[in-house]
């Protein structure tokens, strides 16, 4: 059978965000901040689609543009078969019902002059989604959903904590009922205790809704633990993309395996091995290099990779990467050439 | 105060005791910390925020805010001298000189309106009595060592012009100006991005050995710990709750919290297609330091709490060598003689 539940739930083709900067004036070249620059990827209903970068790569920007919360500059954005990318007006708010965001801060993303209760029944209201007293039940209900008391309605966000606050605002992403909701990095800014707190009961969500999370994060170990499917993104670009076990597998691209390298872990088997070291910082998003964006850092980087943009490939099926070093075979270039200071090589402090 | 028995250990703490005033009472900050620090090691502290990590880096260094804070007692011991006793002139001349500190935010840590020149430049012209001039040159040669490119330039330029990962290794500078054979860690990398944490972990492991200068390592990360150190303190309300060997930590954690914060947090792994199973979870916060009772702080979050544990708060004991923990199972195992070791307290029943 073939109709609307086997296409994607969020369809995002070449979508571009770019910002003017500020520099402006008759002999001043106009320049443009590159935050997202041609990113598409398909999101299945029901499954996690995890974008990790670092700071600058155009993780939340992509979010944010995904939420309408920043402009378009080009590409489209399907939700759930309607073109949100172009929605307006009555169109965009019925839209809205069905993509609603977790944001990274619950202490400056919650009004601290509103009561928890109504904080959670504001979107309910703003859509008039049911009648006053159903939303009373409702509220009651995402309260016991995500592990608050009823009773703790009646509270102002400063009397909650941080993982409590944060599980506001979960309750209050859920209430419209939405399919597709945009993690922006939900734990990064909780104790290291509390992220499991969270982290759990995003996946029971999840099971008991049949949710579609879109989670931008820049902790690995956290992408790896909760998304299905991983994009990785550098300079406004996705530049590897597969599922989460092929990425964290085998990684093609020498962004990826860098990057993975240098998580710390404590767990036993990754303990001890050598960190590959990136030189250096990303360029800056506004004067982009010809050619490979992340060349300037690569160690495998050739003179083609300064002149020309790699395209993206399916080296295995669903394992995309846009590198000109991997191989057709799908070896890629830190297999075929160990690096004197990367894992295995002689170079490097030792561990202590 | 003899001085010989320090002779083994760089920096010794001693029943440190920091007190602040609040409005809800007196909060006992620090509460019988007790370390010792060996010259060239790498020492851990982890624990969430509010344990206390910090506060024990604060008072090392006699920076604890006074008023409200209050050393209300312990010794801290370097090379001898006990630091609680020693004037604000005697202090100055060690603070930034023979142990420095470097601190999470590199931007608000340096002054916005000076070169990187000048204030790596105040220091040396302080503690070694340099000219400006040499100072200056000094500051060149350290940046170079940083691995900052460009060192001549960049001397000349103010914090807002570089990036958070060159701004670290300019306080890096700042902090290995004079030599120190201390240097306390806080949080430095959690402001920077993976891969430039990664650089700023190779810097410190390389002056490390090169200088034989130790560092006492703050942070909130296990994966940091695992990476880093050789020894670890884990802190809960105030008080060292273990303390072990960094592998000896890991794989063989005792008490309930360290399990927890070890298995609470995702760790990347080499094999993704393993199971994943739902993650640890430490129900609840940490309790207001003004509330806690005579009992052990972490029992309302213990998954393990037996009658003793609201009664009195238990003292570390030694579980191994090198290794002690605080907490009633342990003198339990005592008692009983029963293996606790093999017991696998992920399934530890949660009221």
């Amino acid at each position: 059978m073939s109709g609307p539940a086997d296409r994607p739930l969020l369809q995002v083709r070449d979508l571009k965000v770019h910002f003017r900067t500020g520099s402006r004036g008759p002999f001043r070249r106009q320049t443009f901040v590159h935050a997202v620059d041609g990113v598409s990827f398909d999101v299945p209903r029901g499954t996690t689609f995890g974008i990790v970068g670092e700071s600058g790569s155009g993780k939340s920007t992509t979010a944010l543009a995904i939420m309408r919360l920043a402009p378009i500059t080009g590409g489209t954005i399907d939700l759930a078969g309607a073109r949100l990318s172009e929605a307006e007006g009555n169109d965009l708010l019925a839209l809205r019902r069905k993509a609603q965001i977790i944001f990274q801060d619950p202490y400056s993303s919650l009004s601290p002059r509103m009561r928890a209760g109504a904080i959670v029944r504001e979107p309910l209201d703003l859509m008039e989604i049911g009648d006053p007293e159903g939303r009373d039940g409702r509220v009651a209900d995402l309260f016991g959903k995500v592990g608050l008391r009823a009773e703790q309605q009646a509270l102002f966000p400063h009397q909650f904590s941080g993982g409590q606050r944060q599980r506001i605002g979960v309750a209050r992403a859920l209430a419209s009922q939405p399919d597709l909701i945009v993690c922006d990095e939900p734990v990064s800014a909780l104790d290291v205790a509390i992220q499991a707190q969270i982290l759990n009961l995003l996946r029971a969500l999840q099971r008991e809704f049949r949710l579609t999370y879109l989670f931008i994060s820049h902790d690995l170990a956290v992408v790896q633990y909760i998304c299905d499917e991983i994009a990785v993104m550098y300079l406004g670009e996705i530049v590897e993309q597969a599922d989460r076990i092929s990425l964290f597998k085998r990684p093609l691209h020498p962004y990826t395996w860098a990057l993975l390298s240098a998580v710390p872990s404590a767990a036993s088997k990754r303990r001890g091995r050598r960190r590959v070291s990136l030189e250096g910082d990303p360029p800056s998003p506004i004067d982009l290099p010809p050619g490979c964006r992340f060349a300037g850092r690569c160690p495998f980087a050739e003179d083609i990779c300064r002149t020309e943009a790699p395209a993206r490939r399916e080296i295995f099926p669903k394992h995309w990467v846009s590198c000109h070093r991997v191989g057709d075979d799908g070896v890629p270039p830190h297999e075929m050439y160990p690096l004197a200071n990367g894992p295995g090589g002689p170079g490097g402090p030792a561990r202590p | 105060m003899p001085a010989a028995d320090a002779s083994s250990a760089l920096l010794e703490v001693r029943n440190l005791q920091v007190d602040f005033r609040t409005r809800n009472g007196i909060a006992h900050v620090l509460d019988g910390i007790e370390f010792s620090l060996s010259k060239g090691e790498i020492l851990g502290i982890v624990g969430e925020s509010g344990c206390g990590k910090s506060m024990t880096a604060l008072a090392i260094m006699g920076l604890v805010p006074t008023p409200p804070g209050r050393i209300a007692g312990g010794e801290i011991v370097y090379r001898g001298e006990n630091l609680l006793k020693a004037s604000k002139e005697r202090m100055r001349r060690i603070r930034g000189n023979r142990i420095s500190m470097i601190f999470q935010e590199p931007m608000t840590a340096l002054n916005p309106v000076f070169t990187v020149g000048d204030q790596i430049a105040e220091s040396i012209v302080l503690h070694q009595g340099l000219s400006r001039r040499a100072a200056l040159d000094r500051a060149v040669e350290l940046l170079r060592e940083v691995h900052i490119p460009a060192p001549e330039r960049r001397i000349g330029e103010f914090p807002h012009q570089l990036s958070g990962g060159m701004r670290q290794r300019i306080m890096i500078a700042i902090a290995l100006a004079c030599e120190p054979d201390i240097l306390i860690a806080d949080e430095p990398t959690t402001a920077l991005d993976v891969t430039v944490q990664a650089q700023v972990f190779d810097l410190l492991l390389e002056l490390q050995q090169d200088r034989d200068m130790a560092i006492v390592l703050i942070t909130h990360d296990m994966g940091v710990i695992a990476e880093m150190t050789g020894r670890v303190l884990v802190m809960y309300a105030g008080r060292i709750i273990e303390a072990a060997a960094v592998d000896d930590l890991l794989e063989n954690p005792q008490h309930p919290y360290t399990s927890g914060l070890i298995a609470c947090v995702p760790q990347l792994s080499d094999e993704p297609e393993a199971e994943r199973e739902a993650l640890m979870e430490i129900p609840g916060v940490v309790p207001p330091l003004t509330e806690l009772g005579v009992g052990c702080a972490f029992e309302p979050r213990c998954g393990f709490r037996m009658p003793v544990c609201v009664q009195s708060r238990p003292s570390p004991v030694a579980v191994g060598a090198g290794h002690s923990a605080a907490c009633w199972l342990m003198e339990d195992a005592d008692r009983q003689g029963a293996d606790r070791q093999g017991a696998d307290r992920r399934d530890g029943d949660r009221p």
